[in-house]
């Protein structure tokens, strides 16, 4: 076959980047939020992150050889949605946790729709709303240093005074992955700077938020309140990694400033008029059904379109 | 100073190192050319000549048939072998006439003039010039260039642009062409903007090429000509983005350049027109470049048009290693070859070889709606889409999302991590569309 001579279509030149060294690259970025969970919450968080990521890997596998599909493993895509369910989880669940959620987010959100690429809806935000409808004491428990108490958004909701700045590192109570504030924001910047994503999404959901807090919530524009929405709960872990999840946003640019702004309306609607303090997992779901109308109203005008043609 | 450019666009690999740096070197022709009567956009040439015939160097062989249509001329002396179906580099086969040459490199007599001549002689004198020589736009799509040069309304051509870009990776003629035919160059634009009353010239050039920006600044002081510095990306030298970085001007795929008050024209092509209405010479020779890994000798060479590929080749130094790609053009608009036994043209700038094939290294895998294609999209396309339509064969889709405004760059393929032919898809079902609503449009005369 290589002796002959390759008869294609232009162009004949590829780009290195590929879809496995993406994943590759979102999985670096998680890895200051990942590695300060487990320093936050111990072994058992490191436990719960390996089962996650090994299940999912493993459902994808099975789910390959069952359907005789080519196997997809490789992409890293898995890894992915493994590692991020895992940071959605608190430490203290029990281990099949973990199990069943991932293979709900590789099984039905994933790979019946398609697999890679197909499906709608965020796998792992899936799972973790399946989880949470279905065993919801254990996934609304927080433990932190042997105490378990409410998590800092909550507290702040009953009106109790938290502080920031162990909200922006993250000495706090929540779900593995997403109590530091400054990884997540790290991580982010990385994603950013190796043009992995763009700033329309995070940048567009988080302001949007802060202005409708500002607007709607208990205390008006205050600077301290303000902060400790935007790092508190899933926003930084939401915003940077779970809305941009490329399958399930917009592809239009406009597209993706209207998802942010949504995005931003609906969290702050279900923080300030909802029962729970947070509100980022069932926003990103919902606004993950409304992509193909947002798209549809945001096709992209083509060059030079609206130039109007001189008649002579 | 910013650089002008344009939105979206990607930055392959250059490779003009390879070659860039290397001086023409003037190539002798070969026993054989052959010259396809369709080497351009239109109607294809009708032969002048017969089976037999001696013929000269500069001889017309075959003379445009209707306006937009150009002649074909012989670049060497000798006799007409045959008349005959010949495969061109693009792979389909094409009415050739083949010249034996005899060597002697016998001239038709051109009827020189000077530079300040050309300057008096009435436009239309100087647009059959052109016609008569057989100029058609050289960077390769081949336009007719006396048809551009005759818009519906000439005082409205404000710009007439010189491409300069060469923004296809590998390609170094162009470049060469600026460097060693400066003078040519500047005076072929002199005498185009004095055809257009409020026209005035400009040299768009990729800032890669430094070179050639202060040399033809330093000739453009005191008229109304001048350099554009570009920024180096690709499709920088695509005419409706070449366009847009210099004017700031938007055109759409149904206007001509002419509406947004421009002429655009290749380098090689403005050096012809200099040769055709000074020197009195019709168009015989370009520059061309040969490069690629597997070449021997990465080397720019004068040839003359309807010498065959592998001739060429050869004469370069042949190859390191046995092939797998060939290229007539650039890797990113250029044809695959699989025949080298088939003749350069007047719009064929470079022949490219490479040990690998790049593009067959990787599968094609699901698309992850990464957004990579659209921001790399100069017209604002989203290619992903718009494969997806060609895959489920919806046309009204595809032509909503703007699908009919492909410049078939290349681009959204190039980038796609998913390894998906996307170019190749949406260039397709273009041209799928656009073949039935011309079929459309002669049934609706029919009644």
């Amino acid at each position: 076959m290589n002796d002959l001579i390759h008869v294609t279509s232009s162009p004949h030149v590829r780009e290195k980047m590929d879809t496995r060294k993406i994943m590759l690259c979102v999985i670096i970025s998680l890895l200051p939020a990942t590695f300060f969970g487990i320093y936050n919450f111990g072994v058992k968080a490191l436990l719960i992150i390996f089962l996650s990521i090994f299940t999912s890997v493993l459902s994808e596998w099975v789910f390959d050889r069952i359907t005789y599909r080519k196997n997809t493993i490789g992409d890293l895509s898995a890894v992915v949605t493994g590692l991020l369910l895992g940071l959605n989880l608190p430490h203290t669940v029990s281990w099949f946790i973990p199990v069943l959620g991932s293979i709900f987010a590789i099984f039905i959100v994933k790979m019946l729709f398609g697999g890679l690429g197909q499906n709608f809806m965020n796998p792992a935000l899936g799972a973790r709303c399946f989880l949470v409808l279905s065993f919801a004491s254990q996934m609304t428990t927080f433990t932190y240093d042997g105490v378990t108490g409410a998590t800092p958004l909550t507290q702040i909701k009953q009106g109790e005074t938290v502080n920031t700045i162990d909200m922006l590192l993250g000495t706090c109570g929540g779900t593995i992955g997403e109590t530091s504030a400054l990884c997540l924001l790290i991580g982010g910047i990385f994603l950013i700077l190796m043009g992995i994503i763009s700033l329309r999404i995070p940048a567009t959901y988080i302001i949007t938020l802060v202005l409708f807090m500002g607007a709607f919530g208990p205390k008006g524009f205050d600077g301290t309140y303000l902060l400790q929405q935007v790092f508190g709960g899933g926003l930084m872990i939401g915003a940077f990694f779970m809305a941009t999840d490329y399958v399930t946003c917009p592809i239009t640019p406009k597209g993706q400033i209207v998802y942010g702004i949504i995005l931003g309306v609906l969290t702050g609607v279900f923080r300030v008029f909802g029962q729970t303090a947070e509100g980022v997992s069932y926003a990103i779901i919902f606004t993950n059904c409304l992509v193909p109308l947002i798209e549809k109203f945001t096709i992209p005008k083509a060059f030079g379109i609206n130039t109007v043609k001189e008649e002579h | 100073m910013a650089l002008r450019s344009f939105k979206g666009g990607v930055h392959p690999y250059e490779g003009k190192e390879l070659s860039k740096d290397k001086p023409v070197v003037r190539l002798e022709p070969s026993s054989e050319l052959v010259f396809p009567l369709s080497q351009h956009i239109g109607a294809p040439a009708k032969a002048v000549v017969n089976v037999g015939d001696t013929v000269l160097r500069g001889q017309v062989l075959a003379e445009a048939n209707g306006f937009v249509s150009a002649p074909v001329i012989s670049s060497v002396s000798g006799t007409v072998k045959a008349i005959e179906k010949r495969r061109s580099c693009t792979g389909s086969m094409v009415e050739s006439i083949v010249i034996s040459n005899d060597n002697m490199d016998s001239c038709v007599s051109f009827n020189e003039i000077s530079f300040e001549e050309a300057l008096k002689l009435d436009r239309e004198t100087i647009i059959k010039k052109i016609s008569d020589a057989g100029i058609v736009g050289m960077g390769g799509a081949g336009f007719p260039t006396h048809v551009k040069l005759s818009p519906k309304d000439p005082d409205k051509i404000e710009y007439i642009i010189v491409n300069c870009a060469e923004c296809e990776p590998y390609l170094t003629s162009d470049y060469r062409t600026m460097l060693e035919k400066t003078d040519k160059l500047y005076l072929g634009l002199k005498l185009l903007v004095s055809l257009f009353k409020n026209a005035k010239g400009v040299f768009a050039i990729e800032d890669n090429k430094r070179d050639c920006i202060s040399l033809l600044s330093e000739k453009c002081v005191d008229d109304n000509i001048s350099v554009c510095p570009l920024l180096t990306k690709y499709p920088q030298g695509g005419e409706r983005q070449l366009i847009h970085a210099v004017t700031g001007r938007d055109i759409n795929s149904k206007m001509l350049p002419a509406d947004a008050g421009c002429i655009v024209d290749n380098v090689s092509t403005v050096c012809a027109i200099y040769d055709a209405v000074v020197l009195g010479k019709p168009l015989m020779d370009r520059f061309f470049t040969v490069s690629g890994d597997n070449v021997v000798n990465p080397q720019n060479y004068e040839i003359r048009i309807g010498m065959s590929f592998r001739d060429i080749l050869e004469a370069s130094g042949g190859e390191i290693d046995k092939a797998q790609k060939w290229i007539s053009g650039g890797p990113m608009m250029g044809f695959s070859m699989f025949d080298l036994d088939v003749p350069t043209t007047k719009t064929t700038g470079a022949f490219l070889s490479f040990k690998e094939d790049e593009a067959s290294i990787y599968d094609a895998t699901a698309c992850i709606n990464c957004g990579r294609c659209v921001n790399a999209c100069p017209e604002n396309l989203v290619p992903s889409r718009l494969s997806k339509f060609f895959e489920n064969k919806v046309k009204d889709e595809f032509e909503k999302w703007y699908g009919l405004e492909c410049i078939e760059c290349g681009s959204c393929t190039y980038v796609c991590p998913a390894k998906r032919p996307l170019a190749q898809e949406i260039k397709t079902f273009k041209h799928q569309i656009l073949a039935e609503k011309k079929k459309q449009k002669e049934i609706g005369r029919g009644n």
